[in-house]
């Protein structure tokens, strides 16, 4: 069962494909980015599968319904872009992101000061917008996401422009929304968030999806690398080593052949290549984007935002 | 639908507790104030003026017996129609009478317009086109009145009041209908403005984007239009209420309008539907209109074309209240835009019904056209939904429900 599932998404601007067919299955309960660089295609791409925009081509359903907006009382979407009615109370606001799901005014306010409570910031919830600092702001807009309790939570961009203390705090409170079995969607141009947040991964760049499926299968897609010391420099073991082998003083990294570890051990051993150490890597997600997605769409996302630079 | 209205009704909420509750409310209630000030006081200012202001002068130059008895004619009948309904006239010397007429208008010191000779038969009037035209008919009547003063008296006249006439019943209501369109189109206009911005804060501050993920966007409009409606009728009735203690502190000094033909009761109820469909009318055009731009100053730029707009179609209004039945207030009564104020001229004029249910009917589902437009506009141009030069799919969706609307 998917909560989302998307077959050949298409939307233009201006006769710019921004995304270009792109097929999607997210399953119930799962956290999934979507990883991708600036540009890429990822926010057009949640606005379709969300119903703020109509996709030129394709079709997507939405946890099991084509007219995504007739979802949205399931559904938490916190945009890429913040913002928030500057005048209005915190609590307030948070009610009001309620109610627009569904949830009668007062419920929905009582909920919210709840939330806040939890937050650490039960304090601010009378205070308007435009008195709260921008962290303040953005836990509240994240509160209003949740506040009606949905089963899909669909973040953009989520991590941006909080500082590493507040980023740490999301991550908690995503893991413990999918612990709830809450479907978590977020995209991001930080690598590190989505290996340690999620289960599956799709990897867009230039408006197309390089890869949709598990994280363990990405970084499968790349053999574990060797990172070998030896105390004899040559030998009848060097056979044992693949071409692609580097050698820095008595250090010798290279990837691990298919062969598997035991005939490489055997043959280190029966060639007294006399092993001083001996780690086996298994590949970073990082390692695996760069293979999948190419270097350049790799150092596009290791650009940092406007937001970030300053 | 319901769960369209649903949404409307708290984003609507929403909109009408910001704005009821800010400070910048007050001024707005207060804002009626200073036209009726500045309305008021040149209002003062200019009577002083035309107080103020010489009346032209006929010098006389009859004969010394023909200019008294003018005079004295003058006099009698100032007495009766009033002293600014009659020229000014003042009998010059019998030296200064010597003078060529044309000789005595071009003296300055003199400050004449015209200079009555000749005699009570046969008065000569000399000046230029202006007091000529103007004065020659009153010239003939004191001519007349003062040559048979002794055998004309003027009766003493018995008035008696009725209510009305068959006479000028028409008149009245004709009075009432321009009355009741100028009232609607200033609230209108000074109202339904306020529309056009209504989109400006969302958009500035991506909030349109956490709405337009959790409503329908036709939800976010009316939502918007209503909370608008609701702060008029705020801003109504405090101002209603103070116009009534003034006119009760007044009392009978202010003027009072004739009896509309549907009656007080029915008229007002119409005029309070006929507001809220203009409003509505103009706030949906408004709101798509406004949607569309992105700042605050684009804003302002689209204000004035959209004021001479609403000016065009309030004077085609207008024009069309003496006209009833004629094809030219048929159609001011069938086009949404002038529909709301020819119709509430016709309450005033004709106690027909029915046509009122027909264009309440007519003005209620254009108003749906015209937002869900907006609806459809805003969600192509701004959101960037759907694509440019081609009819999609999704965009042929029902009116509310109701109308197959085009791509």
């Amino acid at each position: 069962m998917h909560a989302i599932e998307a077959r050949g998404l298409v939307k233009q601007f201006d006769g710019f494909r921004a995304v270009d067919g792109i097929d999607l299955n997210v399953p119930v309960g799962s956290i999934y980015g979507i990883l991708g660089p600036n540009g890429a295609g990822k926010t057009t791409t949640i606005r379709m599968l969300l119903g703020i925009i109509d996709p030129d081509e394709g079709t997507r359903t939405l946890l099991g319904s084509d007219r995504p907006l007739s979802q949205s009382k399931l559904v938490g979407y916190l945009p890429e872009e913040r913002g928030l009615y500057q005048s209005m109370r915190a609590a307030d606001t948070i009610a009001f992101m309620g109610a627009l799901r569904g949830m009668p005014l007062k419920a929905a306010e009582q909920r919210g000061r709840e939330l806040m409570e939890e937050a650490g910031l039960g304090y601010a919830a009378d205070r308007q917008i435009r008195q709260l600092s921008k962290g303040m702001a953005q836990t509240v807009q994240l509160l209003g996401t949740i506040v009606h309790d949905p089963k899909l939570i669909v973040l953009d961009e989520p991590f941006s422009g909080l500082d590493a203390l507040n980023q740490a705090k999301l991550e908690r409170m995503i893991r413990a929304q999918a612990d709830r079995g809450v479907t978590i969607i977020f995209s991001t141009h930080v690598i590190a968030h989505a290996e340690r947040l999620c289960e599956r991964i799709a990897i867009i760049a230039k408006g197309k999806v390089s890869f949709d499926g598990l994280v363990s299968t990405a970084r499968d897609r790349l053999r574990p690398q060797v990172h070998l010391e030896t105390e004899t420099a040559d030998g009848p073991w060097r056979k044992a080593l693949p071409d692609d082998v580097r050698h820095e003083g008595n250090w010798w990294h290279f990837t691990l052949p298919d062969s598997g570890v035991e005939p490489l051990l055997t043959a280190l051993i029966g060639g007294k290549a006399g092993i001083r150490s001996l780690s086996i890597e298994r590949p970073g997600l990082h390692d695996a984007f760069v293979a999948i997605a190419g270097e350049d769409t790799a150092a596009e996302m290791d650009a940092p935002t406007a937001e970030e630079l300053i | 639908m319901i769960e369209t209205i649903r949404a409307a009704f708290v984003i609507g909420r929403r909109d009408f507790t910001a704005i009821i509750f800010s400070k910048a409310f007050f001024f707005f209630l207060l804002g009626p104030m200073f036209p009726l000030l500045v309305g008021g006081a040149a209002g003062l200012l200019g009577g002083q003026v035309a107080r103020d202001i010489d009346r032209p002068v006929i010098g006389v130059t009859m004969s010394a017996d023909d200019s008294r008895q003018l005079l004295a004619a003058r006099a009698t009948l100032a007495a009766q129609v009033g002293e600014r309904r009659l020229p000014e006239m003042r009998q010059l010397s019998q030296s200064t009478s010597a003078a060529t007429p044309e000789k005595l208008l071009d003296d300055k010191t003199n400050g004449l317009a015209a200079i009555l000779g000749g005699t009570l038969d046969k008065p000569v009037l000399t000046g230029t086109r202006g007091p000529i035209e103007s004065y020659k008919g009153e010239i003939a009547m004191l001519s007349a009145f003062a040559k048979n003063a002794d055998a004309m008296t003027l009766p003493s006249v018995e008035t008696r009041l009725v209510q009305s006439s068959a006479g000028n019943e028409k008149q009245q209501r004709l009075a009432t209908a321009q009355a009741t369109q100028v009232l609607l189109f200033m609230l209108t206009m000074l109202l339904a403005g306020m529309v056009l911005s209504n989109l400006v804060e969302e958009k500035a501050n991506k909030i349109i984007e956490i709405l337009a993920a959790a409503v329908p966007m036709d939800a976010v409009f009316l939502g918007k239009l209503f909370a608008m409606l609701a702060m008029a009728f705020v801003g109504i009735t405090v101002w209603a209420t103070v116009g009534f203690g003034i006119a009760s502190l007044a009392g009978s000094a202010l003027p009072s309008l004739p009896t509309p033909a549907v009656g007080w009761p029915i008229f007002v109820l119409l005029g309070v539907v006929y507001f809220t469909m203009a409003y509505l009318i103009l706030g949906s055009l408004f709101l798509g209109i406004g949607a569309m731009a992105a700042t605050v100053r684009e804003v302002q730029t689209l204000s004035m074309p959209v004021t001479m707009a609403q000016l065009i179609n309030f004077f085609l209004a207008m024009y069309t209240v003496t006209k009833m039945g004629e094809p030219i207030e048929l159609f001011a009564c069938l086009f949404p835009f002038t529909s709301p104020f020819a119709m509430v001229a016709r309450a005033a004029q004709d106690a027909t019904l029915w046509p009122h249910l027909l264009a309440v009917a007519w003005q209620a589902l254009f108003v749906l056209i015209i937002l869900r437009v907006g609806v459809y506009l805003f969600r192509r141009n701004v959101m960037k939904s759907g694509s440019a030069g081609r009819i999609k799919e999704t965009s042929g969706k029902k009116l509310f429900g109701l109308v197959k609307m085009p791509g």
